[in-house]
């Protein structure tokens, strides 16, 4: 079932895909074979590799148990927040949380957890910025 | 002998301190990222790309850096294969086989150092392999014009997704994912916007190094998290008595070296294969060669000498395509490629000839890679060990925020790094459905370069097809590909390890 979802997710994909390179637009000024047309043969290509898998799918893999999947919906949402976070509150501050609960959802305890997101942030802030020098998220307090 | 001159002039260029000091730090930790299961060198390299990048070093020293990484992380592949039966990256698995009962027989410390040996000599071999046929392959090169490189960027896909994949029909929708996100941005030769929906942050196109590191790094994160508890694998109980291997041992398994040495390098060259195919091969020979008390799988040491040896040899062997045509043949020559792009160094022909140190002081950086690893890796592989035993728990964790760390310092953005995790998502979910990844890179990598040979032959013939396969050198290429697409649904069962879920790509 994976696959055929898999196949036909690719399939509507590849048509899109065709669709939207029809729809570039062309210069007044083009070489013989133009913008558009390798971007179609891929889409073809992309839905022929599709119908397959649709019509000829795989043993279904071994899906996680919706708690385990909950957990990776959870571990993005964390990831989107860090992002977000970054600007506003600084790299230091932002890691700490992000990677705390990364290590928390991956099995360490809360205080193990929180000392693992400080120990990483703090880690990483010393290695990259102190001695590497690399530009990280500065927040309002310059760290 | 000008290849040798060449390389003398490499060894001047490597031989600095900086050069050096890198080399060492590039070993080393190469070394822990081998060993680390989850970090294979796929993704420990493609982690530290934007770190160098942004580091500012210049194209040879960078290079350095992370060939010797690329290198370490071969050697260290092998520690928890033997210690603790768990390959530390897919090329490792078959040391487990032979590697792991020697542990068990309280050998540990033999079979690692013997391993170290083996590995030395497949990768020094390969080396200079290396040094030899990548010239002339440079020379068949030189003849070739853009459609002869339009065929050779589809054979490179064909055998790709031929061998390395289970189900050809993945592969294929792998690599028009891949190449379908390449097309991304500006049009580079008529200057249109295309499948940018007016995003302005899409017009210079998604960077190659944002989806790699969210493929390979942010989807391993996901992975580890479908597995409730993140601890380390048991390995205190294992202790090492005395990491040497005896020269008997030696002597006994040199033939096995030699053999699985050039089998793997062999197998590294071809494209499409790479180190995993290379290690397997050396070893299910060996075993047919060998095997005639039975005791492969049981602790042979011929049976860890042999898959390091020839894994080790394929990682050289697949640098030669990849700097000769610039056409990787496997995951890891995949994001070196990246590497070098993101460097501004477009490998192929003309890197010999316009900017030969860099291609040589490469060299010559690599024999002192080997050099350095087997020092640092007989003597030091207690120090590996140790590390092996940080819990995953606190290891994924700083690997993810690593991968932040080297994206956010690309470009500062925060819709890049949003990118990122997009690509972790869908990583993560074409590997669950066994959709292979490395043709997904190379289509990102090699999208625009393919496109761009294919235009400019309809260009010289004047929208003429047929100037695709106008050529003897083309038609070659062709069949080759068709062949190497074709050839592995044929007879790919024998040909293909067993799929491990716990290895990385």
């Amino acid at each position: 079932m994976s696959d055929r979802i898999l196949g036909g997710t690719c399939l509507v994909l590849a048509l899109l895909y065709i669709y939207f390179a029809t729809q570039i637009r062309v210069g007044f000024i083009s070489d013989p074979m133009g913008p558009k047309a390798f971007p179609i043969a891929i889409g073809v290509v992309l839905a022929l590799g599709s119908l397959y898998t649709l019509l000829r799918p795989d043993p279904e893999p071994v899906w996680p148990k919706l708690g385990r999947l909950g957990e990776i919906v959870f571990a993005v949402v964390v990831m989107v927040a860090y992002t977000y976070a970054l600007p506003e509150f600084g790299f230091i501050i932002s890691t700490t949380f992000a990677a705390g609960f990364l290590s928390w959802r991956l099995g360490a305890t809360p205080f193990a957890a929180a000392i693992a997101g400080v120990g990483i942030a703090l880690g990483i802030f010393v290695v990259f910025r102190l001695i590497l020098k690399l530009s990280l998220a500065i927040g309002p307090w310059g760290f | 002998m000008d290849v040798l001159a060449s390389l003398a002039d490499g060894f001047a260029v490597a031989l600095t301190w900086q050069n050096l000091g890198l080399a060492l730090i590039g070993c080393f930790l190469g070394t822990i990222i081998g060993a680390l299961p989850g970090l294979g060198p796929s993704n420990g390299v493609a982690i530290l790309i934007p770190l160098a990048f942004t580091l500012g070093l210049p194209a040879t020293p960078a290079l350095i850096l992370l060939t010797s990484v690329y290198y370490g992380a071969m050697y260290g592949g092998r520690i928890s294969s033997i210690l603790l039966n768990i390959p530390g990256d897919e090329p490792a698995l078959m040391t487990t086989l032979d590697g792991y009962p020697m542990t068990q027989q309280g050998k540990a410390g033999e079979a690692l150092a013997l391993s170290g040996i083996a590995s030395f000599v497949g990768a020094f071999f390969a080396t200079w392999g290396l040094v030899f046929l990548a010239p002339q392959l440079v020379k068949v090169a030189l003849l070739f014009g853009p459609a002869e490189y339009f065929a050779l960027f589809t054979l490179a896909f064909a055998t790709l997704g031929g061998i390395a994949a289970r189900n050809q029909a993945k592969a294929v929708i792998a690599a028009a994912l891949g190449l379908g996100i390449a097309m991304v941005g500006v049009d580079h030769q008529t200057g249109v916007p295309r499948l940018t929906f007016g995003e302005i942050h899409l017009y210079e196109g998604i960077h190659f190094l944002i989806a790699i590191v969210g493929l390979f790094a942010i989807s391993e994160v996901l992975l580890f998290l479908e597995h409730a508890k993140g601890e380390a694998p048991e390995a205190s109980a294992t202790k090492l008595n005395r990491i040497t291997a005896p020269l008997s041992m030696l002597k006994k398994t040199a033939g096995a070296m030699g053999r699985s040495t050039i089998v793997g390098f062999i197998a590294g060259v071809l494209p499409g294969a790479g180190a995993s195919l290379g290690s397997f091969v050396s070893y299910t020979m060996e075993k047919r060669i060998s095997d005639k008390d039975g005791t492969f799988g049981k602790g042979d040491p011929r049976g860890v000498a042999a898959p390091e040896a020839g894994n080790n040899a394929a990682a050289g062997g697949a640098l030669v395509p990849m700097l000769a045509l610039g056409v990787p043949g496997s995951g890891t020559t995949a994001v070196l490629l990246a590497m070098l792009m993101a460097l501004n160094i477009t490998p192929g022909p003309l890197l010999f000839t316009q900017q030969p140190d860099v291609v040589w002081g490469l060299i010559a950086a690599l024999f002192i890679g080997n050099i350095m690893l087997l020092l640092l890796n007989v003597p030091m592989v207690g120090i590996f060990v140790r590390v092996l035993q940080v819990p995953t728990k606190y290891l994924m964790p700083a690997v993810a925020m690593i991968a932040f760390v080297g994206i956010y310092g690309l470009s500062g953005s925060t819709f890049d790094l949003l990118v990122m995790i997009g690509f972790g998502v869908g990583g993560y979910v074409l590997r669950k459905l066994d959709v292979p990844l490395v043709p997904v890179i190379l289509g990102i990598l090699l999208g625009n370069e393919m496109e761009k040979n294919m235009r400019r032959a309809l260009t010289i013939s004047d929208g003429e097809y047929s100037i695709l396969w106008g050529s003897p050198i083309a038609i070659t290429i062709w069949v080759l590909a068709i062949v190497g697409f074709v050839a592995p649904v044929l007879i790919g069962r024998f040909l293909r390890p067993k799929k491990d879920v716990t290895v990385s790509p």
